[in-house]
This record gives structure tokens, sequence and C-alpha cells, in this order.
């Protein structure tokens, strides 16, 4: 009975994403080298040829720290030059060159208006043989974001939206449905404990809000290294290998 | 005034004869210069001067203002003395750059009237006699001529007069002819039955653009500057200028940089005639492609740079400044430079925010070389749990006199929520030598 189920489900997810792409995607998925985060991520990674978003929780919502570097980690992994659209020019480089990201790949495309971040995300996708496309914005709407994801899908290049709002109070807007493949909360989280006084390793709280065919989670890891990779600290703290379940405070 | 009584009031009077050849082809060469910097369509105007239409070119500058003074500084800079003026209308523009001592002057928009209404007669572009005449019928002003009725004028002075009222208050279009030279490559296309479509317009920009980079290819060219200029059947001309980072002589880059803003194009009653110029053309090599067993394709993103540059927002890159003070260590450079290979030394953890000036904070801290107990930032209290620091940074002396002896202690500090941040004191902690001892916000780490 399990059997034929099964059968069954994979025959029409198979006629389902037949009919979902258009377009010959870029094929597969960018893992991110933590088994427990690539488990819950269909095709174990984020999406080539997707929107993915990310905004900060807390005082983040506002400068949208952790989001970019998150978002910059990623874009460090990939492939080839990317492209940064932003309206707030206030973004440090060495920070971006300490996760790995040279600044000869950053391209950066500073406009004055919101909307020609969105249309200057898109134009960038649909050019492809990028890395990935980051875009800094406050409002996504529905059509828009549509409009990223389908460029996205066409150039099978990867979409970053940096959600980064006024005021903490707009950021309930987070809330409002996009047409993203996924969607990530990156909040601050007290920093590793040192044996001696002073600033360890940062730590994210990392919330998986949605994700397409998938399911939410959350995990507490440590912010990105050199190479812009995160990893559950319960892994790299106590030097042991033992795989223990990831701490979900609150 | 004549020779002999200038020479009468000054004395060592130096006499130059005047040279209407030479000023002339000096003036035709700055204006073809000014057609390659600031706008698709400028002409030599009368004997002194150049007119440019500016419509949907000083964005590109920044406004008006900036590139009124910029054109100004420009010419300053090379020793010659210019009077600039924008207005709606050639003839008023031509009459406030002519009458005013300042520099430059903006004639807002719908303003002409009021901006030209005291101006002399002799400012209204008529020949010599035509002005004395009506100097001796008693018309002083502008707007004297102006609010007279028209009929006892012309059959004595022709229509010249109201022709040139007409032009100055913008009544009659008078488009500007643009200065072209014999080596342009320029090509045009003139329809039989005026269009105005959007797909018509798009179709035959496609067709134009073919038709220039096979110009280009037979002269070894690549285009830095485009200009497709639209005249249409009321006598307008409209211009859109594209700008390349690189030479470049790639139909479907060019067609994507025009089409990209044909919907700019206001077609009216229709468009009798479409010209593409090359305005800047730079020698551009045949490259082989070497195909390699190794794939090692490099993938050229100038004509994306081109795309945004176009549209107007600012594309660059962030390259490494050898300083130690945060705010210079960073630098933009054009999008399409050469890579540069060198990245920032840092052994410390730098923010991901750097705030464009420094907050000052409330803190509590045992000086000279610890860290804050807490700090009131943007009216939030924050105990500091975890810290690093000091790092120290010395002002750059030889860049600026007075940061001799001034100095930053940066320190990173954790809050309970696990909020990081980027805080400094300014000055050692000792000596008020080095600075106020007081404290500054500067970054936010993620």
């Amino acid at each position: 009975m399990s059997a034929v189920r099964a059968h069954v489900i994979a025959d029409l997810r198979e006629r389902i994403s037949s009919i979902e792409r258009h377009a010959v995607k870029k094929a597969g998925c960018l893992e991110f080298g933590v088994p427990e985060i690539d488990a819950v991520l269909p095709g174990g990674g984020l999406a080539h040829g997707a929107l993915h978003e990310f905004a900060g929780g807390g005082v983040g919502t506002v400068d949208g720290a952790a989001a970019a570097l998150f978002a910059a980690g990623i874009a460090t992994r990939t492939a080839g030059p990317i492209v940064w659209c932003l309206t707030r020019p206030d973004l440090f480089m060495p920070a971006l060159a300490q996760v790995g990201l040279h600044a000869d790949r950053v391209i950066f495309v500073e406009s004055d208006k919101e909307e020609d971040v969105l249309a200057n995300m898109e134009e960038a996708l649909a050019y492809g043989s990028l890395g990935a496309v980051v875009g800094e914005i406050v409002r996504l709407p529905m059509a828009a974001s549509r409009h990223l994801q389908l460029a996205a899908e066409k150039t099978g290049t990867m979409a970053l939206a940096v959600r980064r709002w006024r005021r903490q109070t707009e950021a309930n807007d987070f809330g409002q449905p996009t047409a993203s493949t996924t969607r990530w909360r990156v909040s601050v989280r007290p920093s590793e404990v040192l044996p001696v006084p002073g600033v360890g390793r940062p730590r994210w709280f990392l919330e998986l809000m949605r994700v397409k065919a998938g399911e939410c989670a959350e995990f507490l890891v440590g912010a990105c290294d050199d190479q812009g990779r995160i990893d559950l600290p319960s892994r790299s703290a106590d030097g042991s290998h033992s795989s223990r379940r990831s701490i979900h405070p609150g | 005034m004549q020779a002999a009584k200038a020479q009468a009031l000054f004395r060592g009077l130096t006499m130059i004869d005047a040279n209407p050849m030479a000023d002339a082809v000096a003036l035709e060469r700055i204006t073809f210069w000014a057609l390659t910097q600031y706008s698709p369509i400028v002409a030599v105007d009368g004997t002194d001067g150049i007119v440019m239409d500016t419509e949907g070119a000083d964005h590109l500058q920044g406004g008006e203002e900036p590139m009124l003074t910029r054109i100004a500084n420009q010419f300053r800079a090379k020793g010659l003395t210019t009077r600039v003026a924008i207005a709606d209308t050639w003839g008023a523009a031509n009459a406030c750059a002519r009458a005013i001592s300042r520099d430059t002057v903006i004639v807002p928009r719908g303003e002409t009237v009021r901006a030209v209404e005291k101006l002399p007669l002799s400012l209204l572009r008529l020949p010599d006699k035509i002005v004395g005449d009506l100097r001796m019928l008693g018309f002083k002003t502008i707007s004297e001529l102006a609010n007279t009725p028209r009929a006892p004028l012309t059959p004595r002075f022709g229509p010249e007069v109201g022709r040139r009222l007409d032009q100055m208050f913008g009544r009659t279009p008078e488009p500007i002819d643009p200065i072209r030279t014999a080596e342009l490559v320029e090509v045009s296309r003139a329809f039989a039955e005026p269009i105005g479509a959007a797909e018509t317009i798009n179709k035959y920009v496609g067709r134009l653009v073919v038709q220039l980079v096979d110009e280009l290819q037979r002269r070894g060219l690549g285009v830095r500057r485009t200009d497709l200029i639209v005249e249409k059947v009321d006598g307008t001309r409209q211009a859109i200028r594209a700008g390349t980072a690189k030479p470049a002589r790639d139909v479907a880059w060019l067609t994507k940089l025009f089409k990209d803003r044909t919907e700019k194009i206001e077609p009216g009653f229709g468009i009798e005639k479409m010209t593409l110029v090359a305005v800047m053309a730079e020698p551009l090599e045949e490259a082989q492609k070497s195909s390699s067993l190794v794939e090692d394709e490099v993938i050229d993103v100038t004509p994306l740079i081109d795309i945004f540059g176009n549209r107007g927002a600012r594309v660059y890159r962030v390259a490494p400044v050898a300083s130690d003070v945060p705010e210079r260590s960073v630098r933009r450079i054009g999008a399409a430079s050469d890579p540069v290979e060198a990245s920032w030394v840092n052994h410390w953890r730098r923010p991901v925010r750097l705030l464009a000036r420094p907050e000052q904070v409330d803190v509590m801290a045992l000086m000279p070389d610890h860290p804050p107990v807490w700090i009131i930032w943007r009216g939030k209290r924050r105990k500091v749990k975890n810290a690093d620091g000091p790092e120290r940074i010395f002002g750059e002396w030889w860049e600026r006199n007075s940061e001799m002896a001034a100095v930053r202690d940066y320190f990173v500090i954790e809050d309970e929520g696990g909020e990081r941040l980027w805080i400094f004191r300014s000055g050692d902690g000792v000596d008020t030598e080095t600075g106020s001892h007081k404290w500054f916000v500067h970054g936010v780490f993620a």
C-alpha cells in the first residue's frame, strides 16, 4: 500500500514540476554544507534560479546587517560576478571581504528609488551568467517578487532579496505573501562563549519561515566564516563530532 | 568704442587685430567637444556662443544647476570666461546669457516672459539696422515691443521682428541643427510616411544599429557615445544618448541600450527621420577568441553595466585604499575597470554596516583602556556583556595637519541581546591632545 502511495505521489510531483518549469533550469542547488539545514530544503540546498528572501529580526530589521552578511556568504559560494542593488550605500566592503567575497566580484548598482532597485535586479537576473543578484529592498509586492522569481528561473541565476525597513514597526510587512522560494529571518544571538574575555564567533538564530514544498525550521548557527559557510555551533564549539540536535531558544 | 577713444582712456593699451576666422574655427572646435560631453544636440550660436538642447541630458550631470556650474568651471579651468544660461527657448537663453553679470543663470520653466521683459532690444537677435530704427521709434526693452500691436510693425520692419519675438516666447519652434563633422559616423533613415507606433520605431532603430555597426566595422571603430536623433513632422527634434563603458560594436548590445529607452520618444504627429550618430568613437581591434580545451570563460558584464548606467543608476565597484581610518579605507572605482587583486588586510573584525558619520553615545567606562560598562545609543541603554579591544588607529598626519596627534580606540562590544556594535573613543584616554574622549558608535556587526 505504502509503496503504491509513494509511487503515486512521486508521479504527481513529477507532473506538477513539468507544469511548473517552462524553461530549462540550471540544475542543482547550493548546499549549505550543514546536513541538518540541507535536509529541510527540497533538493538539498538553496535552489539556483529562484528568489530567496532574507530579513533581520529585532533591530536587524532596520540595519539588516546579519541578513546582508548571510546573503553575502551565500553569494560567495556561487560562481561568477555578483550584482548588488541598493539605495542606501552603507555596506562596508571589508566585512564582506572577511566572509570571502572579493571586492572585484561585486558590482554595486545604487539608485535613488526603491522601484529602480527591483527593475535593476530583474535586468541583472535576465542578463544571466552571474553568480547571484542581491537587492536591498523595503517593499516586495507579490507582482514584483513574481517578476524576480520568473527572471531567475529563466537564467538560473540566484536572486537574493535582503529586506530592510526604515522603522522596526514596518517590519510586519514580512508576513505578506511573496513568490519567493524560501524566506529566512536572521537574528543576532550572543556569541560563542570563550574561555577568556572577548567576543567569540557570532551566532545567528536562523528561521526558515517559508519554503516551497518543504517545512519550516529554525537553527542556531555560527555566523559565516571566511569561506562564507555557516555551521551549527554544537559541532565547532566542543570539538566532538557528536551529532546533537540544534538548540532552539525561546 | 573706437580704437582711438580707447587708447585715449587707457595708457599703454595693447591692440590686437580681430581674427574672426580663427575665432570661428576655435568656436567650432569647442562646440564639437561640447557635443561629446554634454548633450546630443549642440550647435554654434552666432559668432560668440554655443547653444545646446539639454532636455533629457541634465540628469546625467546631476541636474541643471550642477551641470551649469560644471560647464562654467570646465571653461574657467581652460582660461575662458563663460556666461551660461538655461531657459525654455533658444531665444530667451541667448538673451539671458548675454545680459547677466553672473556666471550662470537658470530661468525657471514658464518664467520666460518675466525674465526677458527688462532686457534691451539688442538681445533679440535682430539685424542692427532694425534695432536702430526701433530705438528711434522709442522702443527700449523687449516687453515694450512685445506689447505693441504687431500689424503696424510688420509692413515697416518685415516679418523678422514678429518671428524673433515668437521664437523667444516659445510660440514658434526653433529647432537646433546639431554640428557635424566629416569623420563622424552617421546613418539615417527618412520615412515617406511619418511613423509613430512603438514597434515600428523599435524596428527601425534595430535596422539603423545594424547599418551603424557595418560602418564602424569598415573603419575599425567602436562607439563610446551614440545619439539617436528623432526628427518629427512638426519640426522639433528629440535625442536619446547612450553611453558605453568600453568601445562597442555589437549589434545586440547597442540595440538593447536604445530599445530600453525608445518609450521615452514622444512621436507626436509622427516621425519623419531618424538618425543614429556615433558621437564618440574609439579604435576597436578585432580580437581573436581562442578556443581552449579548459573552460575558463570570463564573463563580460560590460553590457549590463551600460544598461544600468544609461538608466541613471550609479554603478561602481569598491577597491581597497591603504588607510587605517575605516571611512577612508574604501574607494569607488568604475564598474568596468580592471580587477584590483589586493584586498583589505584585516586581522580584526569589521562591521557590515558603517554609519555615514559616527554617532555620539553616552557611556560609562573606565579610562584609559577598558571598554564601556554600558552605552546609550539611539535612546536605548545597553549593558555591555563582552568586548574586544582596543584597536588603536592613529590620525594620518601626512594627509592633514589637524590629525597630527589624533587617536581613535575601537572596541567591538556585544550586549545582552547579542547585538554587536563597533564603537570608538576619540583620544587615547589619557592625553586630551589626542581627542575629546567622547565615545561614538561607528558600525553594526552581524
